[in-house]
């Protein structure tokens, strides 16, 4: 079943200097699945992410063919249809806990505020929902960690209660923009591991937006390489290593790998006609 | 063999809190020395406490035949040592253009053919004249880790601490400040002494590794023996796993 329908999304930012193309004619569609979106910084994975959310600043210009989530048409959408969708529905994890989580209020209180935003669900019942879900994303002692603020856990404990506290409404798709980038390797790969168990269990639709093309493709199961604002190649996550466009190989080998003797590395030679 | 940087029984302490304890390291001239470990294993301590910048508690820091006192550091020794920082937004001033950043070492230790300086630095890292006179803001990411190389190998030194010198950038620019750092090493006969979280960067750049974990020194190890998996310690395992991306335990 599709989830998610994007075709022809183009996000442009009108600025002193002429018209900015951030992402300029993206199409996709995702269902119960794990999708990887990958680029570099510029290319347009994170504002693809963000225009689907409803995050984008006012000043930005959204055009698309289609845009639709589960039979809604998100960019005929109200304000408080989105608002409903946004953290109900749909669900984002955002980079860094440090910024992404509110400093002055304690993570239970937080957890408990997105549920309740959601869903009429009594005080007393919320705060063992919040404590179930902590329990669920592998926080040993939920109960404390319910009353901590967000500066007294570590950064991968953080980014455990994000998605804790994105998760705790049920929502159908997940956008997931760059969740483990700011995180030590060892204690990524904890939280991914938490994330593909949730994302099974319930059936969710993933998007994972990240730089980092090996991690992506160990994780998930089709993912869309992105070049200066348009999809360059699409590509089974298995499948990499039979990669056929240029900038999709340049990535691959660009980056050293243990037990390979190459100096220099193999550097992208980027070609104009990749942008076109 | 004598090192050009030796480490002795070092101990760093922040109030109460131990970074680094009894850490001993030996690098030989114009070796390649890598600093492998998790956030809080030290790693960046040990890099800062040789530049004078963490403070000592115990042991002995002796670079180039020299044992440094405390936290200070002689002209001398800045001139022979210099260090690049891993985020190359957070180490150039917003408000200096390029020339301005590079001219500072040299008015610093009294250089005079400072134009010519200049021009040669900015076409060593690969950038053209048309950058001495943009501000940080006018650079890319890539750009920027370049010219605070630049502004650490304008003086000439012998060693270069570098700390996490790519994790802030793409892995395609990363390629390519690798490959600058190695041509310039190769050039001048440079020390390295490189810390990374990213085992295959470090292997990449460097004969030899420590691997450090809670501020001490767990492993070393030869890149060659730990590409082939010549371990001894289960930690430094734990790493080299972590290292090869996500596995599905459904998989196993």
């Amino acid at each position: 079943m599709t989830l998610l329908t994007v075709e022809n999304l183009k996000v442009h930012y009108p600025t002193r200097t002429g018209l900015v193309e951030a992402v300029r004619g993206v199409s996709f569609t995702l269902g119960r699945e794990r999708l990887g979106i990958v680029g570099e910084s510029g290319s347009g994975k994170s504002q693809t992410g963000r225009a689907i959310m409803g995050l984008t600043p006012p000043s930005a210009l959204i055009t698309a063919d289609r845009l639709d989530y589960a039979g809604i048409d998100l960019l005929r959408a109200s304000a408080r249809q989105r608002r409903s969708l946004r953290g109900g529905r749909i669900a984002m994890v955002l980079q860094d806990p440090k910024y992404s989580l509110d400093p002055v209020m304690t993570i239970g209180k937080q957890i408990v505020e997105t549920l309740r935003t959601h869903a009429r669900v009594p005080g007393d019942e919320a705060r063992r929902r919040a404590l179930e879900m902590l329990e669920a994303v592998q926080i040993r002692d939920p109960e404390r960690v319910y009353d901590l603020y967000p500066h007294e856990v570590s950064g991968g404990m953080g980014q455990r209660v994000m998605i804790a506290m994105m998760l705790i409404a049920g929502p159908e798709m997940l956008i997931a923009d760059e969740p483990t980038s700011a995180l030590d390797v060892t204690v990524q790969l904890e939280v991914l591991s938490i994330l593909d168990r949730l994302v099974r269990d319930r059936g969710m639709g993933l998007i994972f937006i990240s730089h980092d093309l090996r991690l992506v493709s160990s994780f998930c199961d089709r993912v869309l390489v992105m070049y200066a604002g348009r999809v360059v190649e699409e590509i089974a996550a298995g499948d990499l290593a039979h990669a056929k466009h240029p900038y999709t190989r340049g990535l691959i080998d660009c980056v050293p790998k243990l037990g390979e003797d190459r100096h220099p590395l193999p550097v992208l030679d980027r070609k104009p006609e990749w942008a076109q | 063999m004598t090192a050009i940087l030796s480490v002795a029984h070092l101990r760093v302490r922040f109030d109460d809190y131990l970074a680094l304890d009894d850490v001993s390291i030996s690098v030989a001239p114009g070796a390649s020395f890598g600093l492998v470990g998790e956030s809080g294993s030290g790693k960046s301590t040990l890099l800062r406490a040789v530049a004078g910048l963490a403070p000592v508690d115990a042991g002995e820091i002796t670079v180039a035949g020299e044992t440094m006192q405390g936290g200070r550091r002689s002209r001398d020794f800045y001139h022979k040592v210099q260090m690049v920082f891993q985020d190359p937004y957070g180490s150039l001033h917003p408000r200096q253009t390029v020339d301005r950043a590079l001219l500072e070492p040299l008015a610093i230790h009294g250089f005079t053919d400072t134009d010519a300086r200049i021009r040669r630095a900015l076409d060593e890292v690969g950038l053209g004249p048309s950058f001495r006179f943009r501000y940080p803001h006018q650079m890319s990411g890539g750009q920027r880790q370049r010219i605070a190389i630049a502004r650490a190998l304008i003086l000439e030194p012998e060693i270069l601490l570098l700390d996490e010198p790519t994790s802030a950038l793409d892995a395609s620019v990363q390629a390519e400040v690798l490959n600058l750092l190695e041509q310039v090493r190769g050039e001048r006969g440079l020390t390295f002494v490189m810390v990374s979280h990213d085992l295959g960067v470090v292997t990449h750049m460097c004969e030899r590794l420590a691997v450090m974990q809670g501020g001490r020194i767990v492993e070393e190890v030869a890149a060659a023996d730990l590409a082939r998996g010549v371990v001894t310690t289960d930690y430094t395992r734990h790493l080299m796993v972590a290292s090869k991306g996500f596995v599905r335990p459904e998989t196993v």
